[in-house]
């Protein structure tokens, strides 16, 4: 392929095409919707499909059903949207269906500042659905990882039977820049393979590495999804001996693979003692403020997580033993700072926030290093 | 078949006359039922879906279809339990939202008979909106919509489709809102078949839901039930045999309402049972594979 002048947003949809989305439920909204027509565009012509649903709440629930279907399944909305399909998300979470959901973030709360970007819904992909549960959040800070992100979502939203939640924002979505797509029919993505017959098909058991083949319906392997406790056939169930294992599995089915879900990039720098940390649309100021504070001399180090969620605990609090200050820098009031602050310990860390719908210059991150 | 379901699981195990597995066995239709889920179902003695439960089994079983080529699709509520027990592709799903989970899953696999099992509450209440954008669709799915008029696993409070005066446990004083007809709603929005009948008339139900499900299109059955455990008690209509009976004795057939006089007509306070419509639109998941052939280049 040639390079093309891309935005963030295009990166996505395409990302999604290559990496065998073939189901996409939207409804329209700023700054999201360029994903939603180059989706209702290009899917047909790979044999996919898209539908503009209702609202978000029945888009987040037909792609749950698609991928039943077995058809790989994506969303793409903002705040006021991703608000609303927090209920499936977590029935996505407690029935284990793969799905992946863009959030392009935008200010809020409430309907705030539609064209305006922000990170602030850090903590709502999180903890946005009631319960505890697992969940996976990538954050891209260019076109062209947005284009790989959507690509590691796939895989890790089968590979792990888990919603992979999108966290980019308004900056990188409509951002563009020169990028140059790979060859779409060399990506692959996981696919499920279950070996057991029907009969003794258990769509919920444990497996060595807590997630169990999900076969889709209609290919007689005849099973119960629901959003209640079940057990490992799928089955409502109040009994502790089978909810406690099942609780047990899938909470913990990402941690049994926290290595491989971890993305995170360290630009260190010997002898450094100040770290800056951040991701999205906001590390690319933390770059720049990196590059005008070593040519002064200074030495600093980076870390940009590209996963947010499961926190990449690890390598954070091996970053935060190296240096005496992390600066974390975030579009918000302060929310991955609060991780932060949990794994390195909060006299280490300064917060550099902004939460009016401008973004973190280098200036400010630099400003903090010298305070 | 309820008859089975209660000597089963009021028996001790080896104690029945017939072994449980024979049961299964001498009955397409109990073969239906998931026989690894234990029974007794979570509904009330005397309940009215487990009639609708029966009536689905039957049409399935009459139209031929294999347990594989059959998803059920549910909400939450009394009604929306009934998928566990039947031994096809079952999905039980958030409150309202069986209609758009169903959505999904139809366009992904539009050979499949993708059934939403839904309360009056789950349907139009919270799910209205999935209920009206569906039927405009003429996404080919059939919406069974059990009509109870009331909240019942919550405990009996009024529903989009409980009676003007008709007390709930959050209508105290007796409801003011006045209730939606369903099959209306339906039609207006779009469905291209719709049907009413009760749980009184099970036979009609059987041949509603036989020709919904094999309509491509979206396609309407609202089989009316009651209530007795909250709806009866606050309302003070009886045992549910009397509430069965009242199934019979306040419903009209269509055919019998289109003899009467207009001036009977306009007085007529009795449901009306039959098929109100059954028209031929183009189904939403045909349209989208003409969609893909002509997108793709190849004829439309």
């Amino acid at each position: 392929m040639t390079v093309q002048l891309m935005q963030g947003n295009e990166a996505i949809g395409w990302g999604a095409i290559a990496a065998g989305c073939r189901f996409y439920a939207g409804y329209p909204i700023t700054p999201s919707t360029e994903i939603a027509e180059i989706l209702s565009r290009e899917l047909p012509k790979a044999g996919g499909k898209f539908i503009q649903m209702e609202d978000e709440i029945a888009s987040m629930a037909a792609i749950i059903g698609a991928r039943l279907g077995g058809l790989k399944s994506m969303t793409a909305t903002s705040g006021p949207g991703f608000s609303l399909m927090q209920e499936n998300i977590g029935y996505a979470a407690i029935a284990e269906i793969p799905c992946v959901v863009v959030d392009v973030q935008r200010l809020g709360p409430s309907t705030g500042q539609p064209t305006a970007p922000s990170q602030g819904d850090v903590m709502q992909a999180r903890w946005g659905t009631h319960g505890d549960h697992p969940i996976i959040a990538l954050a891209p800070i260019s076109v062209r990882q947005a284009f790989d992100l959507t690509i590691t979502a796939f895989d890790m939203a089968e590979r792990y039977r888990t919603p992979v939640i999108l966290l980019t924002d308004e900056v990188i979505g409509h951002m563009r820049e020169p990028v140059e797509l790979p060859d779409f029919s060399a990506i692959r993505t996981f696919e499920h393979e279950v070996t057991e017959p029907p009969e003794e098909y258990k769509a919920f058991r444990n497996t060595a590495d807590g997630v169990p083949p999900l076969v889709p319906f209609g290919q007689g392997y005849r099973y119960h999804v629901t959003g209640l406790l079940h057990d490992e056939f799928g089955f409502p169930t109040q009994r502790m001996d089978e909810i406690d294992p099942w609780l047990e599995r899938i909470n913990t089915k990402l941690d049994k693979h926290l290595d491989e879900i971890a993305l995170v990039a360290e630009d260190a720098q010997e002898g450094a003692r100040v770290g800056l940390l951040s991701y999205g649309c906001t590390a690319r100021a933390a770059r720049h403020a990196l590059k005008i504070a070593r040519a002064r001399g200074e030495k600093v180090d980076l870390l940009t997580l590209f996963t947010l969620w499961p926190f990449p605990e690890k390598q954070v609090e091996a970053f935060g033993e190296r240096v005496d200050r992390v600066i974390v820098a975030e579009m918000n009031l302060g929310q991955l700072a609060y991780e932060v602050e949990r794994v390195v310990g909060r006299k280490k860390v300064v917060r550099v926030t902004r939460a009016n719908g401008e973004m973190v210059t280098p200036q400010m991150i630099l400003d903090a290093m010298e305070g | 078949m309820d008859d089975h379901i209660l000597e089963a699981h009021e028996l001790e195990e080896g104690e029945a006359l017939i072994p449980q597995a024979d049961w299964f066995n001498r009955s397409e239709t109990l073969q239906k039922l998931r026989k690894n889920k234990k029974f007794p179902t979570i509904w009330c003695s005397g309940c009215g879906i487990g009639v609708v439960m029966g009536a689905l089994i039957r049409a399935i079983d009459h139209l031929g279809l294999s347990n594989d080529e059959v998803a059920l699709v549910s909400g939450i509520g009394c009604t929306a339990r009934m998928p566990v027990y039947m031994d096809f592709n079952t999905l039980h799903t958030t409150h309202g939202r069986a209609l758009a989970f169903a959505t999904g899953l139809k366009i992904a696999r539009p050979d499949l008979k993708v059934i939403a099992i839904m309360g009056d509450g789950d349907a139009l209440a919270i799910g209205g909106n999935h209920f009206i954008h569906a039927a405009r669709r003429n996404l080919g799915i059939t919406a069974l919509v059990v009509n109870n008029a009331i909240y019942g696993m919550t405990g009996g409070q009024y529903s989009p489709t409980t009676p003007i005066g008709k007390r709930a446990t959050t209508a105290p004083y007796g409801n003011i809102e006045p209730p939606f007809p369903i099959c209306e709603l339906a039609i207006a929005a779009g469905a291209t078949y719709v049907a009413r009948s009760t749980v009184y008339h099970a036979l009609e139900l059987d041949k509603f839901l036989a020709e919904a499900i094999a309509k491509d299109g979206f396609s309407v059955v609202e089989a009316v039930s009651y209530c007795h455990t909250t709806y009866g008690r606050l309302n003070r209509l009886g045992t549910a045999a009397d509430m069965m009976r009242a199934l019979k004795d306040n419903t009209i057939a269509q055919s019998a309402y289109e003899r009467l006089a207009p001036e009977e007509q306009a007085a007529n306070a009795k449901i009306v049972r039959g098929k109100f419509l059954d028209v031929e639109r183009p189904q939403y998941t045909a349209a989208y594979a003409h969609l893909i052939t002509r997108v793709q280049g190849g004829q439309p």
